[in-house]
């Protein structure tokens, strides 16, 4: 019983090993591709839109609501101390430095990044990647690079839609709902959010966060098992692992961030 | 050249010429690995021990970049499954090595890629997508890609499979015209016995991880070899058993348990 626990905590810490050799000697596949993703612009406009555009619903629809339970929340909480006119700074603090990233990067592993993997996955196991590579084309540069670059590209900017929308979200609810003043609003979000701070900051978070997502979900449909069950795997392992890094860096870039 | 999966030898000291500018068949068993000699052949798999050399060069020697000339210069492949790129219509997928690899315009690619959709008989089906087409039109169009760029060396790996006779009989003749008309050479993969010998200089019968006769059509067609004669006739009985090994049948199924 013992030794098979240990037997199995052995193969299962040898198979994370192995795999997160396979991920960075992939990394450093993609990485000297990626101008080429720049060249063949065609190809980096399509998938801007299938991972980009097409995230964009989900991430408006996403962020009006987190603005707007945020403004709410904060009202609830600030009202006791008479102090319900810095709802803006509750929202906006919170929206630009932790929710917009984080909250972005959540919805596009789960809409764009299990995408990612299920496509390549798909492209394997029906030997496209094979085919292309015996046409002397590098499936680096024709097919990994451009999602890697779109991912790179999408992430940010999805993450300033989210914030602006959720902002606009909390506004409309501070004003319409909760009869707060417009103008006292945006002065106090004007007065003390800082840019570099809070808005830099976040979308520093947005680019780490969306390197790694991008990198897991290539990765994955790259290396899965070219069978049903393997891509199915594969794709619920981009969604987890995904999830769990943006969770972990955050807190690690965060810390690093406003340390001082 | 020896060759492994895990701990499964497939290949053991296979050694083969493929002579230049002939029809050369590779036949045997299913799961004697004949499309991993392709791969192999290829660069897309590495031997264990041995070389594989293509035009003079040791295949698993080159580096990326010269795998990729001299695939691009001499290598041509029709795959199994087709491996048509999905999100690419017919045209497109024909068109896909030409516009990766000349500087043609588009109008010359388009009266190359009209001819050799009209090789294989799927000229009015350009517009259609991957998942439009029969398993059969499929590999038709793969073909049809396959020798777009006129490579020195074809391999095709069981062109006939899923083709009704009529196709059958245009795909045979044309691997054979192709051949003969620019001087390829061809090899192929197959267990269409009958189609294959009648278009190939020579026939190499591989089985359990080596090759068990070899030989123009009509020598095997006189070999005595109970491989020969077992494989070419469709034989039960014979050096290649029907059964994956496995224990006698009445003790399977006295036991109790799966």
């Amino acid at each position: 019983m013992i030794q098979n626990s240990l037997q199995a905590l052995g193969h299962s810490t040898l198979n994370a090993f192995s795999r997160t050799g396979r991920a960075t000697l992939f990394l450093l596949g993609v990485l000297p591709s990626l101008w080429a993703a720049l060249v063949r612009l065609p190809l980096l406009i399509k998938q801007l839109y299938n991972v980009g555009v097409q995230t964009l619903s989900i991430i408006l629809v996403a962020g009006v609501f987190v603005g707007m339970v945020l403004a709410l929340q904060s009202y609830i909480v600030l009202v006791d101390f008479g102090a319900e006119e810095s709802i803006s700074l509750m929202v906006s603090l919170s929206i630009l430095r932790e929710l917009g990233p984080v909250f972005t990067g959540l919805l596009f592993a789960g809409r764009a990044g299990s995408a990612l993997t299920a496509e390549i996955g798909l492209m394997k196991s029906t030997e496209q990647l094979s085919g292309m590579e015996m046409m002397a084309v590098d499936p680096m540069k024709y097919v990994m690079a451009p999602r890697f670059m779109a991912g790179l590209i999408s992430v940010p900017l999805l993450t300033i839609i989210f914030m602006a929308i959720a902002i606009l979200g909390g506004y409309y609810v501070s004003t319409e709902m909760l009869g707060q003043d417009g103008g006292v609003f945006w002065s106090q979000m004007h007065a003390k959010v800082d840019f570099y701070e809070d808005v830099m900051n976040g979308i520093i978070k947005s680019l780490v966060f969306g390197f790694v997502i991008v990198w897991i979900a290539v990765f994955e449909g790259y290396d899965c098992v070219p069978t049903s069950e393997g891509l199915g795997q594969a794709t619920t392992r981009t969604v987890v692992h995904s999830s769990l890094a943006v969770l972990g860096l955050d807190f690690i870039l965060t810390a690093i961030m406003f340390a001082s | 050249m020896s060759f492994s999966r895990g701990s499964r030898k497939i290949f053991d000291n296979l050694n083969m010429d493929i002579e230049r500018g002939k029809v050369t068949a590779i036949m045997g068993p299913s799961g004697t690995g004949k499309t991993t000699l392709l791969k192999l052949i290829g660069g897309q798999l590495k031997p264990d021990t041995g070389s594989i050399l293509v035009d003079g060069e040791n295949v698993h020697q080159l580096g990326k970049r010269a795998l990729y000339d001299l695939r691009q210069r001499t290598m041509g492949m029709l795959f199994q499954s087709g491996a048509l790129l999905t999100d690419l219509s017919v045209y497109d997928n024909v068109a896909f090595p030409l516009r990766e690899h000349t500087k043609l315009t588009e109008s010359g690619i388009r009266h190359l890629v009209l001819l050799k959709l009209n090789a294989v008989g799927l000229r009015g089906a350009r517009s259609l997508m991957p998942n439009e087409l029969s398993g059969g039109m499929a590999r038709r169009v793969a073909l049809a890609r396959a020798i777009a760029l006129d490579p020195a060396m074809i391999m095709y790996d069981e062109p006939f499979t899923g083709q009704d006779p009529i196709s059958m009989g245009v795909l045979v003749k044309l691997i054979r015209d192709l051949n003969h008309a620019l001087d390829l050479t061809s090899v192929v993969v197959s267990h269409d016995v009958a189609e294959t010998a009648s278009i190939s200089d020579y026939i190499y019968l591989i089985a359990e991880g080596r090759v068990v006769e070899q030989g123009t059509p009509d020598a095997l067609g006189k070999s005595h070899s109970g491989w020969v004669d077992q494989f070419m006739n469709g034989l039960a009985d014979g050096p290649v058993p029907f059964q994956y090994p496995a224990p006698p049948l009445v003790d399977e199924l006295m036991q109790v348990g799966p």
